[in-house]
């Protein structure tokens, strides 16, 4: 059933009792001609874009546990593709053009709300280092503009303006067609079309090995039993490391680190634009339901642990205070981590690997949620042709070994620092 | 009118200090110990909010942190303070309090009607199914009023006046709750000998014993608390904190609480904070956190005047309130009759006991027979009905599965309607730290897990209920806590208890009652509007997981986080799904328990302190010469001295103008300095540079490039050989401390045989740059124990000597290409050498000068810098390809040629003349011809200046593939101008490139 | 968190500086370059029993191994890198 006005009218009058499942429970077949690791945003827009866009509909996509409960479910929704370096830019502002007519494409609303996002610069320096960036968008035709005070003194009320802060607001950089999606329904919409399309939604089953033929991969081996399949691709985040140790990588250029992100009460308008801070780390923007939605930086270690350490909680809170000194008196509501692939560059992998038929979509730092529509796009594009897209062609997993490295903030191998 | 203030009795209220107050802009009165829930319904209040999606009018539910309805802004307009609870705000007097989520008022809420006409539509999800047209950009159009209409209370822009602070608390054993349970293990642990930090959320200790009517060693259950307390409070190692919430239980045993220290005063004392924040350290913890009573889903539970039974009896005892002059109580355990009997016992018309149960047990419903109070077996209420308060009850006998039979059997009018739905453990603290809750049959209850940290549960958070067993499981937990840290248990504090309470609870579960069609709706989620109907909507849908069952139906996910609301969407899960509870699963619960204002997690850490400031000895000279000053990272640097009417840039031209025609000074105390000491320094110094330190004399200074182990440039700076075994390095003023981390780093880890010791000298030195033609003769009026000649100091020469009294270091090296000398002495002297060399260079012309002259002078000579020390350059980027070695292996040697590294196509640095007198600004990109913007970048202007030399605007910048000398590029900066700006590449050693000057 | 410092006693995490694998050692600096992608790019990174390295930048500037359990936080030990000897 489509979701219209008039199907809503239409339930609403027979009591909600047509709506069906928004996605099959489907059952295991035997064999699929590709199989996607990983029930996330990633791996569900895959597994949507292989039926839509190849034509490849005998597809699976396997979730260990319930569907969407990693980063797609755990990330503070925004989007973006403000980026710098060139090998990035194009690729995220693909993203943000499929963001542009998700929610219509999937006939599912989610709510993508292109509400700006400013990135406040606090030394001559980085309103120069902001130009830079800028410009690089401008000439890759994304749209970019920078704000003086007097305007992110409009647009931005509450925010910490005075020559009294400790690092005084000079000025931002404003990427208007940023903005935020309620990250859940991304989820939930892909898997809805991808199960319309004939994909196979399977939860509740965790890959426990890989099986090859030679080098090339055959299928896999689940909790639910021996799956075959002439391709799989591994989308699954914070734990690719585990993942694709059972398909024989025992080491790769990645090291899982947890991501704490905060919710405050809920508020009438209190924010219209996404804000992030320059002399520290944080994001913050105002959902929907009217939470103030925050993050700042990783906790810093090794983790799959899905929660964090109290001195983060702690810079983050005072560093949304030094943005907004009215918000000492609100509340924090809730907090959760989520576990990021941080990459050694801060840069994703979407590529081939060395055995054939195995793909690999990994490396995602804090950024995997944006990027949802343009990874699934190009990794489906990558497993159905065999090769990588112009637009993911920088992705390449040997990039670490050749020095083509996508540093946007130029910290080398340390994945803490990115 | 239905609530009412009793004439005696109030545990917690002073009768003898009445307060007033402000509620929607009327005058209330309370007493002292009142809080605003209890005042208010003792003034008969019964509307305190409206519900988040359906605007429904709604009154208490609870009395505790478990509140979903009387959610308050307090204060006044710029400090308001939304999203209270009214159950846990206590009232002062001139409190001012305003009711959320309405317009124009509470009581007649025009957003009410729509909504409520509009409800059918709007079930679980359906803004997932619309509002997805017409066009591509309906949304923007939908979004502004679905958010206006969401949200709760409407927070201010102002800023906060009030002070936060922050504080570390060690203790032994760690007490979460102050009822008889925590009372219980506090003492024992007490009397053991450990130090004991006891956290209660409320006001007063005590918990449930303020309605117990038991006697506790032969006192009544409150003087018994009253002992307890005033013991506690005797002992030294004992910390009591009242209004403190524990919300947080992170690894290693540290816990996070926050004590509301002043939010209960009329006057605020200025020297105490608003909110403390407590970060505990624990030895081990005994969570005696109690539990929360449920509500039973029907058909208008959530009418003002549906409460929890335990909320009822506990404005009774505490406050002395009666919520209503007439009552009906149900649920299916036995603590409904004693809530009967209190009910009836304040004077309160009790019409009837519906015990769910078909056999209630009998010694409870004598009593309330002989107290003339009907008593109605197996039956339920299926109904509650009223519109904007609670009017009537309608009962339905229960049929065997413990559901409604057709149709009701009687109305009874009432004003309140005490429920009881069982008792859900306050497990948040253990679930945030250990396994999953085990779901416990028995209780009807999930109790806490396996404890990943040093906890243990105790007392009604157990599931425990009777007062007895739950007061000896406090003492059991503790002792065991004391006696595992090594203090003496053999005491533990079990009070003799009679309990006419104490007969055991049969527990039948009585959760969701089904509603007929068209009855109205059955709330699970009061505060987020999500109903019996929206649960099982969400299972035909699919969204079965309890994770997809809370997303897509935002159950749970409001401020009260669930805590009435959670055990009873389960079982309405697992009775769509034909399977048990636990089959269904639980949630986890995450940080915080109760929410926690962002104020006191910051702390101090706000305005002008959120981070420290770095000040060089010589700041505030700085400041007096009305230096424009500029972060670099920490520190405060003079950017220019701008004279009068001088623009930044003419000041700078200036300043640098004056350094190559006669001398200028620069303070330069923030560059990192780090001493490596050791007979293998040399070696070392060898290693981390990519250049050779291993031979560098005794004397000499030397410039040296470290690479990262990647292979990219990280950091650059000159080294001196002060002795054999004696270096001085310096770094960037941005990497000091990342390059003192990593050689601490080599050492102990990578080259542990080496012997050298390293240590930062950043602060312990002031250091100052004279540059000039004239530098020499200004140095050497000022010091006559050292030789500035050629010979005496060469050009990388460093020197003891003495300004006045004060011994300095005298390093003759330039960054600015002119003949120079770098003086550092020690940080107390730092003032005083800069004051003296400034005074002895006025005769010269001498100028102080800043960060920008710095980068001018700079980029004349082609030197890098941190814009293009960015992280991706390369040696051979930066053109000293040269510099490396080739004779000793070095940190990142090996992976600095790979091949994408050394690509014909890299950004190379290369130095760009402006060809008319337009400036190019940092950050601009560069193009290849004057095509418009969509022209591919080719690089960008890294470090742009207006060179006084040579009378142009000039830049350093990375350009792909580097060009060759005399090609033309444009400048373009989109972001900033539409201007296209012819260039040349030219060499980046733009002035005297023979280096003429610096030895001069 | 709290890390057991063999010099300073347990303190908080925010007094430390992680870092990373300490299974993972560096070859020789003339080593190749392979030897040298797998010690700064490739990483285990499992989730369960840690090795890994802490500098303890707020109090001792040890550096210090620490045996950590990445799916539980849980600390089971820590011992200094490279101890000084008291000579030093």
């Amino acid at each position: 059933m489509r979701y219209s006005l008039s199907s809503l009218i239409a339930n609403t009058l027979n009591g909600h009792k047509s709506w069906p499942v928004a996605w099959r429970k489907a059952e295991p077949r035997p064999a699929y001609d590709a199989i996607i690791v990983g029930g996330g945003g990633h791996g569900l827009a895959t597994a949507y874009y292989l039926a839509k866009e190849h034509g490849l509909t005998n597809v699976a996509v396997l979730e260990k546990g319930w569907l969407a409960s990693g980063n797609i479910g755990r990330n503070t929704t925004i989007i973006r593709s403000n980026y710098m370096l060139p090998g990035n830019t194009h690729f995220y502002e693909w993203s943000l053009k499929l963001w542009e007519t998700l929610s219509r494409e999937l006939n599912f609303n989610a709510m993508v709300s292109q509400r700006g996002v400013i990135n406040l610069a606090h030394t001559p320096a980085q309103l120069d280092a902001y130009a830079r960036r800028g410009n690089a968008m401008r000439l890759a035709g994304v749209d970019a503009e920078l704000l003086d005070r007097a305007e992110l003194a409009r647009r931005v009320p509450g925010l910490d303006l005075s020559d009294g802060a400790r690092f005084p607001v000079l000025g931002g950089i404003c990427q208007p067609r940023g903005g935020t999606v309620r990250h859940d329904a991304v989820a939930w919409g892909y898997a809805r079309a991808a199960d319309r399309l004939g994909v196979d939604i399977i939860e509740n089953c965790a890959v426990t090995g890989f099986t090859f033929d030679g080098d090339r991969v055959s299928g896999v081996e689940t909790t639910r039993g021996a799956i075959a399949a002439k391709k799989v691709g591994v989308a699954v985040a914070g734990s690719t490391s585990e993942v694709m140790r059972l398909a024989g990588f025992d080491r790769l250029p990645i090291e899982s680190h947890v991501l704490q992100a905060f919710v405050s009460e809920g508020l009438k308008p209190f924010l219209d634009t996404v804000v992030t801070f320059g002399a520290g780390h944080l994001y913050i923007s105002q959902s929907d339901k009217g939470g103030l939605v925050f993050g700042g930086d990783i906790d810093g270690y090794n983790s799959y642990a899905q929660r964090g350490n109290l001195p983060v909680v702690e810079d983050v809170a005072a560093t949304a205070c030094a943005m907004f000194p009215s918000l000492s008196r609100l509340r924090l509501l809730r907090s959760w981590g989520g576990i990021m692939d941080m990459s050694m560059d801060g840069s994703p992998i979407i590529d081939r690997t060395p055995k054939p038929g195995l793909y690999l979509n990994a490396g995602w730092c804090y950024g995997g949620f944006k990027a949802t529509p343009a990874s699934g796009w190009c990794f489906a594009h990558t497993i159905a042709k065999d090769e990588p897209h112009p637009l993911n062609a920088a992705f390449s997993l040997d990039r670490f070994r050749t020095g083509a490295l996508l540093d946007e903030r130029g910290a080398g191998a340390t994945p803490r620092l990115h | 009118m239905t609530g009412f203030r009793l004439d005696e009795g109030g545990a917690l209220i002073d009768r003898a200090r009445p307060l007033s107050f402000r509620f929607d802009g009327h005058s209330e009165i309370g007493f002292a110990g009142d809080t605003l829930a209890s005042a208010l319904l003792a003034s008969g209040h019964r509307l305190f909010g409206r519900s988040f999606k359906y605007h429904r009018p709604r009154g208490l539910l609870g009395a505790g942190p478990e509140e979903p309805n009387a959610l308050m802004t307090l204060g006044d307009s710029s400090d308001r303070e939304p999203n209270i609870q009214a159950t846990m705000a206590e009232v002062y007097e001139g409190l001012s309090a305003e009711s959320q989520n309405r317009w124009p008022s509470l009581k007649h809420d025009l957003m009410a009607g729509p909504l409520a006409l509009m409800a059918p539509g709007l079930k679980a999800g359906f803004y997932y199914k619309t509002f997805m047209g017409p066009g591509r950009k309906a949304w923007d159009f939908y979004e502004p009023i679905i958010r206006r209409a969401a949200g709760l209370g409407r927070a201010s822009h102002a800023p906060d006046d009030s002070r936060y602070e922050k504080t570390n608390a060690f203790c032994d054993v760690l007490v979460v709750g102050g009822g008889p349970a925590g009372l219980a293990a506090a003492l024992t642990a007490a009397r053991s000998g450990a130090r004991v930090l006891l956290a209660d959320e409320t006001a007063a200790f005590g918990g449930s014993l303020f309605e117990s009517l038991a006697s506790l060693d032969g006192m009544a259950a409150q003087d018994w608390a009253e002992n307890a307390v005033a013991e506690l409070t005797a002992l030294p190692t004992v910390r009591l904190l009242p209004r403190t919430t524990v919300y947080g239980y992170y690894d290693g045993n540290v816990l996070g609480a926050v004590e509301r220290v002043q939010d209960h005063l009329a006057e605020r004392d200025p020297d105490l904070p608003r909110h403390r924040h407590w970060t505990v350290h624990a030895g081990r913890v005994v969570l005696a956190t109690g539990a929360i009573e449920r509500p039973l889903v029907f058909a208008g539970n959530d009418l003002p005047g549906v409460m929890l039974a335990s909320a009822v009896e506990r404005y009774l005892t505490r406050y002395a309130v009666a919520a209503g002059r007439s009552a009906v109580v149900f649920g299916a355990n036995n603590a409904i009759y004693r809530s009967a009997e209190r009910l009836k016992a304040a004077g309160v018309d009790v019409r009837a006991v519906v015990d769910a149960r078909p056999n209630p047990p009998q010694e409870p419903a004598h009593h309330i027979a002989s107290a003339g109070i009907a008593l109605h077996a197996g039956t339920l209420v299926s109904e509650a009905t009223g519109r904007r308060g609670l009017k009537a009850v309608r009962l339905a006998r229960a049929d065997a599965s413990g559901q409604p039979r057709d149709g009701w059997t009687e109305t009874i009018e009432t004003e309140l309607l005490a429920v009881s739905g069982g008792w859900t453990p306050t497990i948040h603290l253990a679930s945030q730290a250990g396994g999953p809750p085990v779901w416990s049959a028995d209780r009807d209850a999930f109790l806490p897990g396996t404890p990943r940290e040093a906890w243990t549960a105790a007392g009604a958070a157990n599931g425990t209920a009777d007062l007895a067993a739950l007061m000896a499981d406090g003492a059991r937990a503790a002792g065991e806590a004391a006696s595992s840290l090594g203090f003496d248990s053999g005491v533990t504090v079990v009070p003799t208890i009679e309990d006419p309470d104490a007969t055991a609870t049969p527990v039948r579960p009585l959760r969701a009652i089904r509603t007929r069609k068209g009855r109205g709706k059955a709330f699970v989620d009061f505060q987020n509007d999500v109903t019996a109907s929206d649960v099982r909507l969400a299972h035909q849908e699919g969204y079965r997981s309890v994770e997809h069952l809370k997303r897509y139906t935002t159950l749970g996910m409001a401020t009260d986080q669930g805590k009435t609301s959670n055990v009873n969407a389960l079982a309405l899960m697992a009775e769509a799904q034909g399977a048990a509870i636990p089959e269904v699963g639980t949630t986890r619960f995450r940080p915080p328990y109760t929410p926690v204002s962002l104020g006191a997690l910051a702390g101090r850490e706000v305005g002008a302190h959120f981070r420290p400031v770095r000040r060089t000895p010589m700041h505030d000279w700085h400041v007096a010469q009305g230096a424009d000053m500029i972060a670099a990272g920490a520190w405060m640097r003079p950017r220019v001295y701008r004279r009068d009417g001088e623009s930044v840039t003419d000041a700078y031209i200036r300043e640098a103008r004056t350094v190559r025609e006669a001398a200028g000074m620069v303070d330069v105390s923030t560059l990192g300095k780090i001493t490596v000491q050791g007979p293998d320094a040399g070696e070392f110094l060898n290693r981390v540079y990519v250049n050779g330190f291993g031979k560098l004399a005794v004397g000499k200074a030397r410039y040296g490039v470290m690479l990262r182990e990647d292979g990219f440039v990280y950091d650059d700076g000159t080294t001196w050989r002060l002795a054999d075994d004696d270096f001085l390095m310096t770094t960037t003023t941005a990497n000091a401390a990342g390059v003192l981390a990593r050689l601490e780093k080599h050492l102990a880890v990578d080259w542990p045989d080496l012997r050298v010791a390293v240590a930062s000298a950043t602060d312990q030195w002031a250091g100052l740059a004279l540059a000039g033609p004239k530098s020499r003769e200004i140095l050497q009026r000022v010091i006559d124990d050292l030789d500035l000649s050629n010979e005496g100091t060469p050009f990388m020469a460093v020197r003891r000597a003495h300004v006045g009294s004060m011994p300095v270091i005298v390093a003759r090296l330039s960054f600015s290409g002119e003949l120079a000398y770098e003086v550092h002495c020690g940080a107390r002297d730092g003032l005083a050498v800069w004051e003296a060399i400034h005074e002895a260079g006025q005769t010269s012309g001498l100028v102080a000068y800043g960060t920008e002259a710095l980068g001018t002078l700079r980029i004349e000579k082609g030197h890098v810098s941190g814009p293009e020390l960015d992280g991706r350059t390369t040696l051979a980027d930066l053109g000293m390809a040269k510099m490396a070695s080739t004779k000793k292996p070095f940190v990142g040697q090996a992976l600095m040629d790979r091949a994408a590294m050394t690509v014909a196509d890299r950004k190379l640095m290369v130095g760009l003349k402006v060809l008319d007198d337009r400036p190019v600004r940092t950050g601009a990109h560069i193009v290849s011809d004057t095509m418009p913007e969509s022209v591919a970048s080719l690089g960008h202007v890294t470090s742009p200046t207006y060179s006084p030399a040579l009378g142009c605007h000039i830049a350093l910048a990375l350009v792909s593939g580097g060009g060759k000398e005399g090609d033309r590029l444009t400048v373009v900066d989109p972001i900033r101008s539409g201007e296209h700006i012819p260039v040349e590449v030219v060499s980046p050693h733009f002035f005297d490139p023979e280096g003429d000057r610096l030895h001069g | 968190m709290r890390i057991p410092c063999p010099v300073c006693g347990p303190r908080s995490v925010s007094e430390f500086t992680y870092e990373g694998d300490a299974t993972v050692t560096r070859p020789a600096l003339d080593a190749d370059a392979d030897a040298w992608f797998a010690a700064v790019y490739q990483r285990a990174n499992p989730r369960g029993p840690h090795s890994e390295l802490w500098h303890h930048m707020g109090g001792c500037r040890s550096i210090i191994r620490v045996e950590r359990d990445t799916g539980t936080h849980a600390i089971t030990g820590a011992s200094l890198v490279s101890p000084h000897e008291a000579s030093e």
